[in-house]
Parts: C-alpha cells; structure tokens; sequence
C-alpha cells in the first residue's frame, strides 16, 4: 500500500476535479507543455483536429504549431523524428494514432529508441514519451484494438505504463513526459469517457503499483481497461463472501515486484487478467515472479485470464476475446477452489 | 562557392592518406583476429573527405551509417574511439557523439535519415542554422525510412542534406537492381527539392557540392539530395566474398581511377604539395596506424558491471538483482 501514500515531487495540494480519461491527458499535456518548453506534441491529427480521440483538443491553438503539430502519415519516421529531436535537446511526446500502426515504427523504437542512451554510455538518453491509444473494445477495425504490451516490456531501455483510470492518466502521464527514460504510454482507449476524480495536486505517488481494491481472499493482478472489469468481478464475488484485492500494476515495464509480493504474500492465491493473447504474455511474467518468491506460500498455482492466442478479432467477436466478468470469475474459482492432488 | 585553401587541400589529402592506411591495416588486422570484422570504405574516401570539409561540427550533427571512417576521421573523431564499434569494444564507437556532434554508428540502414529530419526541425524550432548531414547509401535508399525522411524533410522545407553514396553495391546486389528509375539524384524531384549527382571520387567536387547545399540549407533553402558516385572498391565487409557476384576484371573497369591516387596527382600536379610531402604523409600516416595498432591489441578487458549502467537513467529493481546476481557469478 505504500505506492498509494507516498507524495510525489510537484504535488502542490489537494485539488479534485472530475475528468474523464480523454480530458485528464488533455489536461496533462497542457501543464507538461506549460511547464516545461522543450515539450513538443506530434503526430498525425493532433494538432487542428485534436487527435481523433480529441486527446490533443485545443493544445496547438494554445501552445502554437511550433510545440504541437501534424506529421505526415508515417510512423516509423514519426519515432525517427522524435530521436532527432530528442538528440536536439527536446522532449518528444510523438502520438501514433492506434496500437497497431505502433507496428510500422517497431525498428525505430526498439532499435533506436530503446537503446541510443545505451549505445551513446547515457550522452544521449531519449526521455520520449510515445502515446499509443491501445486496446480493444470500442469495435474499430482490424488492427485498431490490439493489446501490444508484452512487445515493448521484452524490450531493455524503454518503459511501459498504462493508467486505468482519469486520475492515474493525468499523474502517469506527466510523470512519463518528465521521465529521462524512454516511455511507451498505452491509453486504453475504451476508458476514454469514463470520468472519475482527478487530484490535480497531489498524485497519491506515480510510481509502481497500486492497490485499488484491498481484499484477504485472493490477489487480481491486471492494468489498462482490464482493471475496472476486475473491479467488478471483485463486487459480485463479494456477494458470496470472497474478499478479492485487486492491484493495478500500472507500470508493465519495470513491473513493481514488491507490490505484486506483498500483496499475493497476504492472500496466497493470484489472477492475472490482460486481454492480450497468453503465450508470452505479461501473465506469464508476473505469475512467474510469484512463483519464484511465493512458491511455498501460495495455495493454489497462479491462473491466467487472458485473451485467446488468435489475431486480434473483429468488433463483432472482441467480446469472446477480452475477458469478460464471468470470466474473471472462472478464473478466480479455479484458485480459490484448488485443491492438492 | 569558396575555393579550399591550399592548406586545406593538403589536409583533405593527408586525411585521404591516413583514412586509406588505416582501412588497409584494418582488413589485415581481421585476418590477425585483432578485430572481429570490418566494413571497408576503400573507394568512399574522396566523397568522405569532401562532405567534412563542407561542415561545421561547431553547429551542424552529422547521422553517419556504418562506412563512414574517413568522415569521421575528417571531422575529428577519435579513430581509437570510432573502432571500438568494429573490435567489439562498445554498440556504435566509444566516441562522445554530443561533443563531435556525430552520432553513434548506425547498424540499420536508412533509420538515420528520421534522426536527422528530427534533429533539422529542432534547429527550425530553435530559430539555428546548424544542417543535419545524413549519410544513406544506394541500398539504403530502398528503405522506406529513406523515403520517410525525405518526404518529411521536403515537406517542412528543413535544413537536411541526404548524402546517398551510391557505391554500385548493397552488398551482392548491383545498383540496377536496388534502384528503380535509374537514378537515385532524380528521385529528389518527387519530394520537391533539388538532387544533385556528383563525381564522388572527386574530392574538391563533392567538397563544392556539399558546400553548396549546407549554404542553401543554412539559408532557409531546405534540403537537398547529393547521390555521389564511386565504386566499392573491396568487399561489403570482412565477411564478404566479392568474387562471389563480380571478378577481379570488374572491379578494375568499374572502378576507375582509385580516388586517393587520383587527388595525389592533382595536388602534385598544381604544386599544392611537393614529392617529398608525399613520402612524409605516407610516413605520418603509417605512424599514426601503427599507433592505433597498439591501443586496440593492448585494451584493457572490460568491466562486466558495464553491462548495466545506461540502460537506463537509473538502475531499476530488476536491474540491481540481476547485477548483484552476476557478481555472484564471478565469484564462483
């Protein structure tokens, strides 16, 4: 619990406003830009149009066209550009528009990106911040629903985070832009809307994990959208009497150990929920941590609700994909109902 | 354009000379087992020489690729530094590349034409004139960051000059087969700024040319395109075998007059330098090589813990375990 309670640097005092997702880091990108003038916002669509999930509404009228611009349709060179700059002394935060276009500009961010502070012994680090609207849910077409996570936490040299909510979207991203290291900053686009309370001024701390739920019975480990639906798996399971903690990881890369330890050390049982696919998923990861530090401990080996490992389908079959309450709630038996052969 | 001076003809030369010498010891040195492997750039020297002579590193970045020894010889980047790419020693030379102001070397052909785009536009937004020089080869030129940056940098009007060496070779596959239209300078007309073609073996040419599109772009005039002729006058690298694709009778009608050979006899014929300079600078160079010799067979071993640092800013959780688990290892 200890993420929850520590002040970060900047906060300056309670002041809660309701945001939605979409607003927070509309409003994140504001304060970054105004606080710091090597930030600069790029992309396709971010300037006049906003971003086509209007993330970057009103910030080109406000900071100018030299601080946040369109791009050109090209990924791979909109990283480039962003290592160029970055090389220059600036503060990238690139937007490629949706998850999957992440792929054309794959050679630039694990080849560039990820290693140009490496290969420079730190001359020149590459504190970029690129955003990806990630994720499925919203029904969009082939390849604008993709859950690419497990591709850039495998990557040494840049960092992943992924904020479930308008609060942690707002004081994740901030933190992501004043990072010296490489982020890749995934918005789970169907949270866009959802609104909740933002603490402008005090953060409640950005970095690891958080406990979003406590509970005895058994840990949900998961992040992005996922984290709302393990919520209320968490409250119908409540009404049987099991008490379920629920951890938002946050941070896929590095992945904060010691919350995950803490809190499957208390409830000796654990559910990992992505809607990536499962083999070589991030579950395999944290259940693989678990096992290593709580192999005596736990009760029952850790299950995994995860996404299918089939491309990612169509909006009319996302719903069998991304796992679903019920879902959640299989998996959550299988550990609870566990017993030794 | 500004005519050299005849001290700085006598330095292009002497670099001509020293970037030769060492490139020849080089190949040696892999069939020693002194270095793990090499890319030649016997035959780029002149095209090499000429584009530093056309820089200011006080303000201008260069993006090389991997053949780029004489220009970052001619720019003044520790040889020693820059080899430690090719012995083993560190990913993309041992150099300061924000003091040289040349980047690291790069592995990925045409992923450095977006490094140089990104770096132009931050000297527009600056309100500087410093130029990106981003050196592509004809290979590279199929990428499709090649055509990315040059499509951004035509867009914006930045102030990059793209330097495409075209050595008739990616290496196995000819020119003909790696670029379509014919030419690589005309391909500049489609992004909406000038391409020029150069003799490349001609040093005070590409020297000109070079100049010419650093002033263009330091004036606001955006970017250009130079696609410098040569021929790749060795193997790709030190693993390739060019008698696989082409033959010693080739090389020799294709690859014209060697471009060190061939400025030797213009400053020696306009009496820039004098025969006995010629027998001095082979002199220096041999030393200079034989210097070089010495540190790379006498470098220290390398520290394991280095593995570690500049990952990241900061050594992360994971990071600190899996360096106390690795001097647990040699301890063993």
């Amino acid at each position: 619990m200890t993420t929850t309670l520590r002040p970060a640097p900047g906060d300056t005092g309670s002041t809660v406003e309701i945001l939605s997702v979409q607003q927070a880091l509309n409003r994140a990108l504001a304060d970054e830009l105004d606080a710091d003038p090597r930030v600069l916002v790029f992309g396709e669509d971010v300037g006049v149009l906003g971003g086509v999930f209007r993330v970057t509404d009103g910030l080109q009228a406000r900071f100018g066209s030299d601080r946040v611009f369109d791009t050109p349709l090209a990924e791979s060179a909109i990283l480039g550009t962003a290592v160029g700059l970055a090389i220059a002394g600036f503060r990238p935060v690139p937007e490629v528009q949706f998850d999957g276009f992440a792929y054309p500009a794959f050679d630039q961010i694990v080849s560039q990106v990820a290693r140009y502070r490496y290969r420079s012994r730190g001359r020149l680090p590459m504190p970029i911040t690129l955003r990806v609207p990630s994720y499925g849910g919203i029904r969009a077409p082939e390849l604008h629903g993709e859950s690419t996570e497990a591709f850039w936490a495998h990557v040494a040299g840049l960092k992943v985070v992924s904020p479930a909510d308008a609060h942690d979207a707002y004081h994740l991203l901030r933190a992501s832009i004043r990072s010296p290291d490489p982020v890749i900053f995934l918005e789970p686009k169907s949270r866009y809307w959802q609104k909740g309370p933002v603490d402008l001024g005090n953060s409640g701390g950005a970095d690891g994990a958080r406990i979003v739920r406590p509970g005895r019975h058994l840990t949900i480990l998961s992040w992005g959208a996922m984290v709302d639906r393990s919520l209320k798996a968490a409250e119908v399971a409540a009404e049987d009497g099991v008490d379920t903690e629920v951890v938002d990881l946050r941070w896929l890369s590095p992945i904060d150990t010691a919350t995950i330890v803490e809190s499957v050390g208390r409830t000796r049982r654990a559910v990992v929920v992505h809607e990536a696919a499962r083999t070589a998923g991030l579950g395999a990861e944290v259940a693989t941590r678990i096992s290593e530090r709580l192999f005596d401990t736990l009760r029952a080996p850790v299950q995994r609700v995860t996404g299918y490992d089939v491309p990612t389908p169509s909006g009319a079959l996302e719903d069998e994909q991304i796992p679903s309450v019920h879902r959640i709630l299989l998996g959550m038996q299988r550990v609870l109902e566990y017993r030794r052969g | 354009m500004s005519e050299p001076t005849r001290e700085q003809e006598r330095e292009m030369y002497r670099f001509l000379v020293r970037a030769r010498a060492l490139d020849v010891e080089l190949v040696r040195w892999h069939r020693q087992g002194i270095i793990p492997g090499f890319p030649p750039s016997i035959g780029h020297e002149a095209t090499q020489v000429g584009a530093a002579a056309a820089i200011d590193t006080g303000r201008d970045f260069v993006f090389p690729m991997y053949r780029e020894l004489a220009l970052a010889l001619a720019l003044g980047v520790d040889m020693r530094a820059y080899l430690a790419n090719h012995n083993g020693d560190w990913n993309g030379g041992s150099f300061d590349p924000v003091a040289a102001h040349v980047t690291p070397i790069q592995a990925v052909v045409g992923s450095n034409g977006p490094h140089a785009v990104g770096w132009a536009l931050g000297q527009r937004i600056d309100g500087r004139d410093g130029v990106a020089l981003a050196c592509i080869g004809d290979g590279g030129t199929s990428q499709g960051d090649t055509h990315e940056a040059m499509n951004f940098a035509g867009v914006w009007r930045l102030p990059v000059v793209f330097l495409v060496t075209n050595n008739q070779w990616a290496i196995s596959v000819p020119v003909s087969q790696q670029v379509a239209g014919g030419s690589i300078a005309a391909r500049a007309a489609g992004y909406g700024f000038p391409g020029v073609a150069v003799d490349g073996n001609d040093v005070l040419a590409v020297r000109a040319a070079v100049t010419d599109a650093v002033q263009r772009a330091r004036d606001g005039g955006g970017p250009t395109l130079i696609e410098s002729k040569i021929y790749r006058r060795g193997p790709h690298a030190t693993s390739d075998d060019p008698g696989r694709y082409r033959t010693l009778d080739d090389e020799r009608r294709d690859g014209g007059e060697d471009p060190v050979i061939r400025y030797r006899r213009s400053v020696r014929e306009r009496g820039v330098i004098e025969e006995s300079d010629v027998a001095e600078v082979d002199a220096e160079a041999a030393r200079w090589v034989e210097e070089i010799r010495l540190h790379l067979t006498t470098l220290p071993p390398r520290g394991g813990e280095e593995l570690f640092t500049d990952v990241y800013e900061e050594l992360t959780e994971d990071l600190l375990e899996q360096r106390a688990a690795w001097e647990e290892s040699t301890r063993a």
